[in-house]
C-alpha cells in the first residue's frame, strides 16, 4: 500500500513544481496532467485497500475530467499563440492592478 | 413667612350653560370671524374689502360686548352659588387614557375679564378707526386685532388648561403680528422677534405644565383638578406653581423675561394700549388666579411669585424714571403695575380680588393713556420724544384732560379707581410681610415721580417744539374712547363699594380669613399718600422749575444711566443666554462637520485605504496565483489533518 500512495505523494510535487516554476504553457499543461494522473494512483491505491471498486469508478471520472479539460485548455492555448506569437505564460498578464 | 389662609377651598363645579349663556361660543366665534373674512376672506374679494373693511372689523367685537354685557347682568341676577356655568362644545381630541374636550366655563372671572376685552377692546377698534386712517394696510391690522381679541378670550373662557394653552399662543402670534405690523421697519421686526422668543421661553413653563397636569391628575380640567388639588404631593404642586410662573412671566413681562415690553413699543399705539397694557400682559395675572387650587398647596410657589412680583415692581418703576420715550415710559409702568398685580395674586385668598380688581382699573387708566399718548403723538407728527413736547395742555384740551385722569388714578390720587385698588393690595401686603408692604410703598412713590414727569415734560414745563409742528386735537372718533376710558378711570372705583369686588370673586378664589392688619387702613393709605406726594414734589422739582433740556443730558448718575439702558436687562440676556447658547450651537456645529462628517469620511477614507493595499496581490502572472492556489491548498490539508488527529 504504502508505495503506491508515497509514488503519488512524490508524482504530484513534481508536477506541482512544474506548474510553478515551467514558463511553456504546454510544458505547465503537461505537469497538470502529472498531477491528475499522481491522484488517479492515489484513488486506485485506496481502493485496492478498502476491497471494493468506488476508488476505480472514481478515477474513471477524472480521467473523463481531465480529457474535457485538456481540450478546451489546448484551444485556448493555441488562440494566444496564434495573437501573441508567445506560448510563455508569463507574457499573459494584463488582468493586473 | 407666608400665612395660607384657610378659607373654604373652592371648586370650579360649573352648572349647564342655559338661557342667553347658551351662546358662550359666540363671543369668541364673532371676532374670530371677523378675523376670518379681514384676513383670509379679503384677498378672495379682490380689494373690495380693503376700503371698508375695518368696519366689519370693528363691529364683530362690539357685538361680542354686548352679549358679555348682557351675560354678566343675567349672572347678577342669580344667587352666588349659581354663578359658574360651563358649555362643552366637542370632543376636541382624544388619545388613549386622554379625552380633551372643547369647554367653556363662565364664571365670575372670566366674566369681568371678558368685559375687559371685549369693553375696552371695542372702544380701541373704535380708536384706531382714526389712527390708522391713512395705513394702506389697514384691514389686515383690523384682522389681527380681531383675532387676538378671540384668542385672548379662548385663553379666559376655557375650562381646561389645554384651552388656556391654546388662546395663550393665539395671543403671542397676535402680539408678533401686530409689533412688526409696520414690517419694512427694521427695529420693528426686531422687536416682534424678540417679543415672541421671550413670550417662547415663557411658554415651555406653560407645556411643562399642561404635561405634569396629565401625568399627575390624568386630564387637564379646572374641575377635575381644583377638586383633587389636595390629594396630590406638595413637590408636584410646588413644582406646577413654578411652572405657572414662568410662563406668567413671559406674558406677563416679569422679571427675568422683561425686556421685550419696552421693545414692543414699535407697534402702532392702539396695539401697545389693547395688548401690552389692558389684556394679554393680563394674561400671566389670570392663569396664577385661575390656577388659585395650585397655589393655595404650594406656599413656596407663592413665595416666588411674590418675590419676582417685588423685584418687578420696583424694576419696571425705576426704568420708567429714565426714558424720554412716552410710550417706553408707559411701557416701564405697565411692567410695575403688573407687578403690582402679580404682588395681590402671590399674596393669596386675600389678595387675589384685589389683584383682579387693580388689573380691571389698570386696564381704564393705561389704556386710557396709551390712547392719549397716542392722541399726542398724532398732533406731534408721530414724534415719541417728550423732550420736543411741553405746553401741550393748551394745544390739545381735550386728550390733556383725559389723559390727567388716568394720570391721577395711576399715582393714586384718594378717590381715582387706581387709588382703591392699589392701597387694597399694599394693605395686604404690610398684613402678611413688613417689607414687601414697605417696598410696595416705595414703589408707589417712585411712580408719582415718573408719572408727574411724564406730565410735566408732555403738557406743562416749556415749549420745546420742532420747527414746522402744529400741535392739534384729534378727531372725535379718537377722542370719543378717551372720554369713556377717563371716566371708568374716575369711577371704576366703585367695584370696591361694599366689597362686592371680593364677594363676586369668592366662588373662585374662595373667603380669606378676617387678618388683623398691622397699621389700620386708613394708616397706610395716608402713609402711601404723602409718600406719593414727595414723589410728585420732586418731580415737580427736577421739571417744572428747572427748564428740561432739549437733548438728554449726558453727565448724569450711575442710576439715570441705568434707567437709560433699562437696568441692563439686554445685557443681562446677552450675557447669559444669548452668548453661551451662541458658543453652544457653535460647538454643535464644529462638532457636527468634524465629529460626524469626520467618523463618515473616515470610514470611507480606511475603507479605500485598505482596498488599495489589496489589490497589490492581483500581479497579472499565473504563476502566482498557481503558488496561491497551491498554498491554500496545503493549508486545507493541515487543517483537516489537524481535525482528524486531534
Amino acid at each position: 500500500m504504502t508505495p503506491y500512495v508515497l509514488l503519488s505523494a512524490v508524482l504530484f510535487t513534481i508536477g506541482s513544481v512544474g506548474v510553478l516554476t515551467r514558463r511553456n504553457a504546454i510544458v505547465v499543461f503537461m505537469c497538470i496532467e502529472l498531477m491528475l494522473n499522481a491522484s488517479n494512483l492515489a484513488l486506485v491505491a485506496f481502493a485496492k485497500q478498502h476491497g471494493d471498486l468506488d476508488g476505480q469508478v472514481t478515477a474513471f471520472f477524472v480521467m473523463v475530467v481531465a480529457a474535457a479539460e485538456v481540450v478546451i485548455g489546448l484551444a485556448i492555448i493555441m488562440t494566444i499563440f496564434r495573437t501573441r506569437r508567445s506560448a510563455s505564460v508569463d507574457d499573459a498578464s494584463l488582468l493586473k492592478y | 413667612m407666608f400665612v395660607l389662609a384657610e378659607g373654604a377651598a373652592p371648586l370650579v363645579d360649573p352648572g349647564s350653560a342655559d338661557g342667553v349663556l347658551s351662546l358662550l361660543w359666540l363671543v369668541i366665534a364673532l371676532p374670530l370671524l371677523g378675523a376670518a373674512i379681514l384676513l383670509v376672506g379679503a384677498p378672495l374679494a379682490r380689494g373690495r374689502l380693503d376700503r371698508h373693511g375695518h368696519l366689519v372689523g370693528v363691529a364683530l367685537p362690539v357685538l361680542s360686548f354686548v352679549l358679555s354685557l348682557v351675560m354678566f347682568i343675567d349672572v347678577l341676577g342669580r344667587s352666588s352659588d349659581d354663578r359658574q356655568v360651563g358649555q362643552h362644545l366637542y370632543t376636541w381630541f382624544q388619545a388613549g387614557g386622554l379625552k380633551v374636550g372643547a369647554d367653556l366655563l363662565y364664571d365670575p372671572l372670566s366674566a369681568l375679564f371678558m368685559l375687559l376685552i371685549t369693553g375696552v377692546g371695542s372702544l380701541i377698534h373704535i380708536y384706531s378707526i382714526g389712527y390708522m386712517e391713512h395705513d394702506e394696510r389697514r384691514r389686515r391690522f383690523f384682522g389681527y386685532l380681531n383675532l387676538f381679541i378671540a384668542a385672548m378670550l379662548t385663553l379666559v373662557m376655557s375650562a381646561n388648561y389645554l384651552g388656556v394653552f391654546l388662546g395663550w399662543e393665539g395671543v403671542g402670534l397676535a402680539s408678533y403680528l401686530l409689533i412688526g405690523f409696520w414690517q419694512y421697519k427694521h427695529s420693528a421686526a426686531a422687536a416682534a422677534k424678540k417679543a415672541f422668543i421671550l413670550n417662547r421661553v415663557g411658554d415651555i413653563g406653560l407645556s411643562l405644565a399642561v404635561g405634569l397636569f396629565f401625568a399627575s391628575f390624568g386630564t387637564t380640567d379646572f374641575t377635575t383638578i381644583s377638586a383633587n388639588a389636595d390629594k396630590a404631593s406638595e413637590g408636584t404642586m410646588t413644582a406646577l406653581g413654578l411652572l405657572l410662573l414662568l410662563a406668567a412671566c413671559g406674558k406677563s413681562a416679569q422679571v427675568p423675561l422683561q425686556s421685550w415690553l419696552l421693545d414692543a413699543m414699535e407697534g402702532p399705539t392702539p396695539v401697545s394700549a389693547l395688548i401690552h397694557a389692558a389684556t394679554m400682559v393680563t394674561a400671566g395675572v389670570y392663569l396664577v388666579v385661575r390656577s388659585n387650587f395650585v397655589f393655595d398647596t404650594a406656599p413656596h410657589a407663592r413665595t416666588a411669585v411674590v418675590v419676582v412680583a417685588t423685584v418687578t415692581l420696583l424694576w419696571g418703576a425705576i426704568i420708567g424714571c429714565g426714558k424720554d420715550d412716552i410710550k417706553k415710559v408707559l411701557a416701564g409702568s405697565t411692567m410695575s403695575q403688573i407687578g403690582y398685580m402679580m404682588l395681590g395674586a402671590g399674596l393669596g385668598v386675600a389678595g387675589y380680588p384685589f389683584a383682579i380688581f387693580h388689573l380691571l382699573t389698570h386696564g381704564f387708566f393705561k389704556a386710557n393713556m396709551f390712547l392719549g399718548a397716542g392722541s399726542v403723538m398724532h398732533g406731534m407728527d408721530d414724534d415719541v420724544d417728550m423732550r420736543h413736547y411741553g405746553v401741550l395742555s393748551r394745544a390739545m384740551p381735550v386728550t390733556f384732560l383725559t389723559f390727567a385722569m388716568g394720570y391721577l388714578a395711576i399715582i393714586g390720587f384718594p378717590g381715582f379707581s387706581g387709588f382703591w385698588s392699589k392701597d387694597k393690595i399694599i394693605e395686604v401686603a404690610l398684613t402678611q410681610n413688613w417689607l414687601v408692604g414697605v417696598l410696595a410703598m416705595l414703589g408707589a412713590g417712585i411712580t408719582g415721580f415718573y408719572m408727574t414727569r411724564l406730565m410735566l415734560m408732555t403738557f406743562f414745563s416749556q415749549k420745546r417744539w420742532a420747527e414746522g409742528v402744529h400741535p392739534h386735537e384729534s378727531p372725535r372718533v379718537m377722542t370719543g374712547p378717551l372720554v369713556v376710558l377717563a371716566a371708568l378711570s374716575v369711577l371704576g372705583g366703585v367695584m370696591l363699594i361694599g366689597n362686592w369686588i371680593a364677594d363676586f370673586l369668592e366662588p373662585v378664589t374662595g373667603h380669606a380669613l378676617e387678618e388683623n392688619p398691622a397699621l389700620p387702613a386708613v394708616v397706610s393709605s395716608l402713609i402711601v399718600v404723602v409718600i406719593v406726594a414727595v414723589g410728585v414734589a420732586l418731580a415737580w422739582y427736577f421739571f417744572q422749575r428747572q427748564e428740561v433740556p432739549r437733548e438728554p443730558p449726558q453727565d448724569v448718575s450711575f442710576v439715570t444711566r441705568a434707567a437709560r439702558s433699562e437696568l441692563y436687562g439686554n445685557e443681562i440676556n446677552e450675557g447669559l443666554v444669548v452668548r453661551p447658547g451662541g458658543q453652544l450651537v457653535g460647538g454643535l456645529t464644529l462638532f457636527d462637520r468634524h465629529g460626524v462628517d469626520g467618523v463618515v469620511q473616515g470610514t470611507s477614507l480606511g475603507v479605500s485605504g485598505t482596498g488599495s493595499v489589496l489589490r497589490l496581490v492581483q500581479t497579472g502572472f499565473v504563476r502566482s496565483y498557481a503558488l496561491s492556489l497551491l498554498a491554500g491548498a496545503v493549508l486545507v490539508v493541515v487543517a483537516l489533518l489537524a481535525v482528524n488527529l486531534s
